[in-house]
């Protein structure tokens, strides 16, 4: 995983809520396995209208999507985050996220921010007032800042130091590996096995 | 203090808890689909890693499926079957490929061995694993970074969610279903409501709802942005669960029920919020949005905007849906109806569909997908199938099929159905396509008179 300290960018302002993951990536862009080339299904159904926000060559080379309230919702399709990675955001702003996309984006080094309703709204106007606003998202400091404003966000200690050395999960809970095993031995007898 | 039962399965699975880290959490039962599990098996092969348990795996075919006879057509589905078919064999997970007596939709065939069962944590790449909490256990989704991490570990790091109870009075009327009850919860609580919990749904009618009906109700857990949803077991869920291929048995089957019992909600445990239903008030529940939450009653017209919570939303989903505000649900017109997925497409659904179909005639396309293979045997052994088709209805395959159109099964751009499915989001049933979300029975009754129907409508 790609390691997050801090990043400045220009922003795309979202303005609607319940963005759920089949329309940041419809399914039939779930169909290939590899883990490349999803950046065409971001927001393919909504990109054919040539009004919708990221069509606008303002915010050409964004980075930084602003969302409305819970982004992310329904599907557990990573594919999700591999296309907004791929498309090139490295980070993105709501009031609230659903709970698997927000999981899934930190195992891959895309920073979900939370920020209130009224701060993500004051955020969008100002994009949408100037859209080379320049926008820093510190997460060593767990501040968003632009033209003057700052806005603290809350993350977790444990996985904001994962994203910032930028570490695999895997190889973590492997250092584990015995604590498991202990685990194992004293698993109820009659848990089913699959052969 | 007391705990509640998402507290008791959770602190069973604590492989390891260090201050200021999420706990590390054992899984007892990981489901495999083709669609979220390439990604994570080429990094198993990256690695070098092999898959930790084999045999606590087990992997089917089900999103891409053609729910008609025949190989896959479309050469990228094909692919990606063929693709899990490899991955299974070199890493030695059990697969239930299309065609088998085994294969279906990945959570309808989990409580169908037996393999689901009170107090087991479950994971699957897919948002709908919250099914299996039907049985009491934690079961919720996953993306595929973290289908690698199980894969290769049987683990989890996870913080344990917040308790919500969703205390359900009274008893469901007659004609009023668990989908209904579903839909209503979602509509009440909103689709972010569950963000951050896991639910446990309590109550007389829950208690009073067969097994089927709890893993409809679990199925939307994460449709109200809940990760997880569970009931604590009883004799329904150990009469369920008897017998099955995976299900204990012997002196494990009379140690595993005296487990199971204390598997319940301690009285004096506290949920971090308690939100409370009265079943008897409630009555057919359907969605008119582009959104779960976007419901409202069978008998209720389609809201003005202004009357929402989200007026933007209720007005962009309006002008996608093509429908007007005040117009009576009863009065929209649906082109498709779509019986199936692993919200409402095991036995007894069907059996309802069966019991308004018979000696009826459908107006629309109807397409009718059994959840599993075993569903289907089982409805074809009690003559469901030749209702069906005497209605004029199409008889298909197992699959997840128009649940989400991966496969041929969609809807046209602008065409309109009544599916028994769980999202009625923009697209989700073809490009362009317009779902409401409606119980088995309401799909029925929808299908022989061409308009939202409940059967109590039907002369
Ligand atoms: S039936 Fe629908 S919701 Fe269920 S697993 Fe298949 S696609 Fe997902």
């Amino acid at each position: 995983m790609e390691a997050f300290t801090t990043h400045t960018g220009r922003a795309v302002p979202l303005r609607r809520s319940n963005v759920d993951t089949d329309q940041i990536i419809p399914a039939v862009w779930l169909k290939q396995v590899s883990r490349t080339g999803f950046e065409k299904g971001l927001f393919s159904a909504w990109r054919e209208d040539p009004a919708f926000v990221l069509n606008d060559p303002v915010h050409e080379g964004a980075s930084i999507l602003v969302s409305g309230p819970d982004f992310g919702t329904g599907s557990s399709r990573e594919h999700a985050v591999w296309a907004l990675q791929q498309y090139g955001f490295r980070v993105v702003i709501a009031a609230r996220f659903g709970d698997i996309f927000r999981n899934n984006s930190t195992k891959m080094g895309l920073l979900p921010v939370v920020l209130p309703a009224d701060v993500v709204e004051a955020l969008q106007s100002a994009v949408e007032a100037d859209p080379t606003l320049e926008i820093t998202v510190d997460l060593g400091e767990r501040q968003v800042r632009w033209g003057g404003e700052i806005a603290g966000f809350e993350i977790d200690d444990y996985t904001r130091w994962r994203l910032m050395e930028g570490l695999d999960d895997i190889g973590l809970t492997l250092r584990n590996a015995d604590a498991v095993a202990v685990y194992e031995n004293g698993r109820q007898p009659w848990l089913p096995t699959t052969v | 203090m007391g705990r509640t039962l998402a507290e008791k399965v959770w602190e069973q699975h604590v492989v390891r808890r260090a201050d200021g880290e999420p706990d590390l959490l054992y899984i007892d039962l990981h489901l495999i689909h083709e669609v979220t599990s390439p990604q994570a098996f080429d990094g198993l092969r990256m690695a070098g890693r092999p898959v930790r348990r084999p045999e606590l795996t087990i992997a089917t075919e089900d999103h891409n499926v053609p729910t008609l006879l025949g190989p896959i057509k479309d050469p990228v589905s094909r692919t990606q079957v063929e693709t899990l078919r490899k991955n299974c064999a070199e890493f030695g997970v059990r697969l239930h490929p299309m065609g088998d007596a085994g294969q279906g939709v990945v959570h309808i065939i989990g409580p169908q061995f037996g393999l689901t069962q009170p107090g087991m944590t479950i994971v699957c790449g897919d948002s709908h694993t919250s099914t299996h909490g039907a049985f009491g256990g934690i079961a919720f989704g996953i993306g595929t970074s973290e289908v690698e991490h199980v894969l290769a570990t049987q683990t989890l790091p996870a913080y344990r969610p917040k308790t919500m109870a969703i205390e359900v009075s009274g008893e469901l009327p007659a004609g009023v279903t668990a989908k209904d009850l579903i839909l209503a919860i979602i509509a009440k609580i909103g689709t972010g409501g569950g963000q951050g919990y896991i639910v446990e749904y309590r109550g007389e009618a829950v208690r009073k709802l067969s097994m089927e009906g709890r893993m409809t109700v679990c199925n939307m857990s994460i449709e109200a942005g809940a990760r997880a949803g569970m009931i604590a077991p009883d004799e329904t869920t150990f009469d369920y669960l008897k017998g099955r291929p995976h299900a204990p048995a012997g002196a494990d089957w009379d140690a595993a029920v005296e487990y199971w019992k204390s598997l319940t909600t301690d009285e004096d445990a506290v949920f971090d919020t308690v939100v409370e239903i009265d079943a008897t008030t409630l009555t057919p529940f359907v969605t008119w949005g582009t959104n779960p939450g976007q419901g409202a009653p069978l008998g209720a017209a389609v809201p003005a905007p202004q009357d929402t919570d989200d007026p933007a939303a209720a007005e962009r989903a309006l002008e996608y849906m093509g429908l007007t505000a005040g117009t009576p649900l009863r009065d929209v017109a649906v082109d498709t109806v779509f019986v199936g997925s692993c919200t409402n497409g095991r036995l007894e659904d069907l059996r309802a569909v069966a019991e308004v179909l018979r000696g009826r005639q459908v107006v629309t396309r109807t397409l009718i997908v059994p959840g599993s293979m075993l569903v289907k045997l089982q409805a074809e052994q009690e003559g469901l199938h030749e209702v069906f088709k005497a209605a004029g209805a199409e008889w298909r395959e197992a699959g997840c099929s128009m649940c989400l159109g991966m496969n041929p099964d969609t809807l046209a751009p602008g065409e309109r159905s009544a599916s028994t499915s769980n999202r009625n989001f923009e697209g989700r049933q073809g490009k362009g396509g317009r779902t409401h979300l409606v119980s088995p029975q309401v799909a029925a009754a929808t299908a022989v008179t061409g308009k939202l129907t409940a059967p109590a409508d039907l002369v």
